[in-house]
């Protein structure tokens, strides 16, 4: 591309406003699957975690798990949508190999929640993402495509996965932009995490998001033609794949060409979502009400006792810190990460008394460890308690925070508590008069050069003897007795 | 004892197993030898296995023995339609496509039969899939009626009927989405109860119509249909859709008679199309009723003449859905082909027959986008309207008497041609089916050709006990229950 044509091309987005809406789906962490009770573990041999019910078998029947419906209830509630006194389940009707029975147990015009909202963050401001509906529905099994012999495709289908819980979270499209399309993703999966529903591994497939994406010009309140990418796995995908459908369909109206509408599928190997064959998507899905089910009845208490059991939310939790703790509200943001990490930081500071201290300590030493050898916080070693004491320790100048970071390598290493620690490797402070004159008089006396210098006038000189003087108590000297000290010594007759 | 007759009742048998009088292998080879006799006529079984069934009894006998109690139908043979799983035994539905297929797990219903000692025995012919009124549609082999082996048995479950009929099985097992049980039960002049929907798990029984289908008794006596429907009736865990209002029939309720019960007559049902010699059983069946003491009411079912119209939306779209299972990729039927699509049609084409087909299409049509609201939707309306009726009726009554078949038995291939004249045969029995009601088939007497004629009692939902109870003070009266078809009294060469 010329320079030209790239400016023109940036020219031709400025123009242009993208619309997206997300649906999502997230695997609901119960232990049985939706209709049976066969396990949801991840990672089993194929097929080795089904029944019956899962293989689609003659005379098998669905029963519902209670969990799950308390689970999906609980997002609802979460993100304050409307639970459905009544809801209805529903057949979505195809044949495809990893669907045994031929049809997919789902909601359709009956959901359990509707509507509700998200906030996310949009440059340096918070945006509502409307939701449409949250519903429930069994997930499909999975097909594998070995590598065959030559000249024979081979399927094989595993359906281990076939009948986990997923709930289907859909958004309007509110989303303007990739990057507010991942934000939205990574808050709606940190609050399914702190409603502990959903474990959130991506890489397992238990988060999955399609993208219905259009462009319209600047101005317009007409939405463009859409266009939905499927497989979006990650939230690198999310933002890559919509960034590149916004363009391609930014190019096509550009060009004189029209978006047709078309299912694509994101292929994360080359980096382009392709249209799906239209066999694919050609689909009549047929539904109507599962026969095998009952409408699912919901009584006010029920819903009220599911709303008693929701624990405190991202942003309720971020909040709260900044009024009892008087943190910035950045630090608030990084230190609810996740519940433990927050739940972490408050235990560090009920230790020290030290919130800023300690959030400071967490958001900088702790991550880096954290980040470096990929740790969550239940598995980063250093204990709570032992970082508290270690934060009140530097807040009330019992060492400095050069030791701390000293003693903090240390803790990483070994189990033992800070002050054993200190004492095991010798980094109590030294702030005892005699020992720091003595300190002074040894760095004086090693260095007559800079000594005669400074006495001839060279103040400077002063701030080389401290570091040498720190240098050699191996910063355990505390700073102000310490130049005290040297001053002294340096003012004697020689 | 007396050695076993199949002539006695399930409950006589029952009795004197449970009791330790008789042994449970000789009344299995009383059944066995009756059937071996004339099984091979009648095309009843699609599977029976007379090793493994004495086998079986054994092992009640043995279960007697250890001292274990065992229930009212102790070492009674149960036949089973082969639309009903029952573990390691062939399970077909009558359909080429599930034609070596076993089922791996038992049914509920199976499960509780074990539990109370009766002997499982063959698996019956069917329709395939429960779809007819003939029997004419098993892929394997029609039925015969056992009164005149030129007629069919009825359908869908015409092997379980005409078994019972034929004394090859006390009991037998049968499925009713439209009919299924009652239509047959009334071909075969024995007793066919399509118990309230909800009051017997569906779990293990192939769906064809999951919002219609029941499983049903078949015997040759109001007390006998009680007994089985006792052991197979209750909440199941494994079916969302059984119900815990269900109720245990009274075996001495039964005896009650029929002395200030309220039956009421859908006049408008007994018009056009109805049998004068099936119109005249039924006008002697309501002056007995008044004879002894009931009383006889008008009621009205407006809706009811939309019934088959209904039923042929909601049961196809069902079915189409029900049936998507049956794709050649992880069981049955199997048709290699080019790539996956050609497999899917190469191995429903063949494995289907056309009734089934057709109503696969017809469901799937209804379902449409585009269509759905005006047929799926619509007949659901209208569903909802017959069962109000029935509420409605239900509720200056204690049960409607009415027809069960618009004709007596027709000739074998008569109808296999016209699926309207088929369908048209169900149209007394598909209104309880739609309403969910109880709807009891007994023997009401017979045609001067020697042909027997059903009637139908319908009931309040859960409420079976009332329709026996009518059934049962009839046979006190009528010996329709009692006569047997020539070919069971047949006696060995």
């Amino acid at each position: 591309m010329s320079a030209t044509a790239a400016v023109s091309a940036e020219t031709a987005r400025e123009g242009y406003e993208p619309v997206i809406g997300l649906e999502v789906h997230a695997q609901l962490k119960t232990r049985t699957k939706i209709f049976c009770g066969c396990s949801t573990r991840f990672g089993a041999p194929p097929n080795t975690q089904v029944c019956p019910l899962c293989l689609g078998l003659p005379g098998v029947l669905p029963t519902l798990n209670a969990r799950a419906v308390d689970f999906a209830a609980m997002v609802g509630l979460a993100v304050g949508a409307e639970i459905a006194g009544r809801s209805v389940f529903a057949r979505k009707n195809y044949f495809y190999p990893d669907l045994p029975k031929g049809y997919q147990i789902s909601q359709y015009d009956r959901p359990l929640c509707v509507g509700g909202s998200l906030a996310i963050r949009s440059g340096d401001s918070w945006k509502t993402i409307r939701l449409v509906r949250i519903h429930l529905e069994e997930d499909a099994g999975k097909s594998l495509h070995p590598e065959g012999r030559e000249g024979v495709d081979t399927t094989r289908v595993d359906l281990n996965r076939a009948g986990v819980p997923l709930i289907e979270i859909v958004s309007e499209p509110d989303l303007r932009s990739g990057a507010e399309a991942t934000d939205y993703m990574a808050r709606l999966r940190q609050l399914l995490v702190y409603l502990d529903v959903c474990d959130g591994n991506m890489e397992e497939g238990s988060l999955r998001c399609d993208a219905n994406v259009s462009v319209r010009k600047k101005g317009s309140t007409q939405l463009g033609t859409k266009t939905e990418i499927k497989n979006l796995n990650s939230f690198r995908f999310v933002d890559r794949a919509i960034a590149f459908e916004i363009d391609r369909q930014i190019g096509l109206l550009e060009s004189g060409g029209r978006v047709v509408q078309e299912t694509l599928l994101w292929s994360s190997e080359r980096g382009v979502a392709e249209a799906m064959r239209s066999k694919e998507e050609a689909h009549d899905y047929r539904y109507f009400p599962e026969p095998d089910l009952l409408p699912l009845d919901l009584s006010r208490e029920w819903i009220e006792a599911v709303r008693g059991r929701i624990p405190e939310l991202p942003h309720q939790l971020r909040e709260r810190l900044v009024r009892e703790h008087k943190i910035p509200e950045y630090d608030a943001e990084v230190l609810t990460d996740t519940r433990s990490l927050a739940s972490y930081y408050e235990e560090v500071v009920a230790r020290s008394g030290q919130p800023k201290l300690a959030s400071n300590w967490i958001m900088t030493e702790v991550n880096a460890v954290r980040n470096k050898n990929g740790l969550t916080i239940e598995e980063f070693p250093v204990r709570a308690d032992r970082l508290g004491d270690m934060v009140r320790m530097v807040g009330d100048g019992t060492i400095s925070g050069k030791i701390a970071k000293q003693l903090f390598e240390l803790m990483v290493q070994d189990p033992a508590g800070p002050a054993e620690l200190i004492e095991r490797h010798g980094l109590m402070p030294i702030d005892d008069d005699a020992a720091l004159r003595a300190l002074a008089k040894e760095v004086i006396s090693a260095h007559p050069g800079p000594v005669a210098d400074f006495r001839a006038g060279k103040e400077k000189t002063f701030a080389f003897l401290v570091g040498q003087a720190m240098k050699q108590s191996r910063g355990r000297a505390h700073p102000e007795k310490l130049q005290q000290a040297l001053r002294a010594v340096l003012a004697e007759k020689p | 004892m007396s050695k076993a007759s199949v002539q006695e009742s399930a409950e006589s048998l029952g009795r004197s197993v449970g009791a330790g009088e008789r042994s449970a292998v000789d009344v299995a080879r009383a059944f066995l030898a009756q059937a071996s006799r004339t099984a091979p006529r009648l095309g009843t079984y699609l599977h029976l296995e007379p090793e493994s069934i004495v086998a079986a009894a054994t092992e009640i006998d043995a279960r007697r023995k250890r001292g274990e109690t065992l229930g009212a139908l102790a070492g009674v043979p149960v036949a089973v339609k082969d639309n009903i799983c029952v573990r390691g035994v062939p399970l077909t539905c009558g359909s080429r496509i599930l034609e070596r297929f076993r089922a791996p797990y038992d049914a509920h219903v199976i499960g509780r039969l074990r539990a109370a000692g009766a002997l499982l025995y063959g698996k019956t012919n069917c329709d395939e899939f429960a779809m007819g009124s003939s029997t004419e549609n098993s892929a394997y082999q029609p039925s015969r009626n056992p009164w005149d082996l030129a007629r069919v048995p009825g359908g869908s479950s015409g092997g379980s009927a005409a078994t019972v009929a034929a004394r090859e099985a006390p009991l037998a097992l049968g499925s009713d989405t439209g009919g299924s049980v009652r239509q047959p039960a009334a071909f075969c002049g024995v007793v066919g109860l399509k118990p309230t929907y909800g009051a017997v798990s569906r779990y293990g029984l192939v769906a064809f119509a999951s919002s219609l289908d029941q499983i049903g008794p078949l015997a040759t006596s109001a007390r006998d249909a009680a007994l089985l429907f006792n052991a197979i009736s209750g909440p199941d865990e494994r079916d969302m859709t059984s119900r815990p209002e269900t109720r245990q029939v009274s075996m001495e309720n039964l005896e009650r008679g029929v002395r200030g019960l309220k039956i009421g007559i859908a006049r408008e049902l007994l018009g056009e199309g109805l049998d004068p010699e099936i119109h005249a059983c039924f006008d002697s069946v309501s002056k007995w009723l008044v004879a002894e003491g009931g009383s006889v009411v008008d009621v009205k079912l407006p809706h009811a003449r939309y019934a088959i119209a209904t039923y042929y939306l909601i049961a196809p779209a069902e079915a189409s859905s029900n049936l998507a299972r049956y794709d050649g990729v992880r069981y049955g039927l199997r048709v290699p082909a080019g790539d996956l699509r050609e497999m899917y049609e190469a191995t429903r084409g063949r494995g289907f027959g056309r009734e089934v087909k057709r109503r696969i299409l017809l469901g799937t049509y209804a379902l449409s986008a585009g269509y759905y609201d005006a047929y799926y939707l619509r007949a659901q309306k209208v569903r909802t309207l017959i069962r109000r009726d029935f509420e409605d009726a239900s509720r200056e009554t204690d049960a409607l008497l009415m027809p069960v078949t618009p004709t007596p038995p027709f000739a074998l291939g008569e109808k296999s041609e016209d699926p309207m004249a088929m369908y048209l045969n169900d149209i007394y029995s598909i209104p309880a089916s739609l309403a969910g009601v109880p709807a009891l088939s007994f023997p009401a007497g017979f045609t001067k050709g020697g042909l027997p004629i059903g009637l139908q009692l319908t009931g309040k939902p859960f409420d079976e006990e009332t329709l026996l109870r009518i059934a049962r003070a009839w046979e006190s009266k009528s010996d329709a229950a009692r006569r047997l078809p020539p070919i069971a009294l047949e006696k060995a060469a």
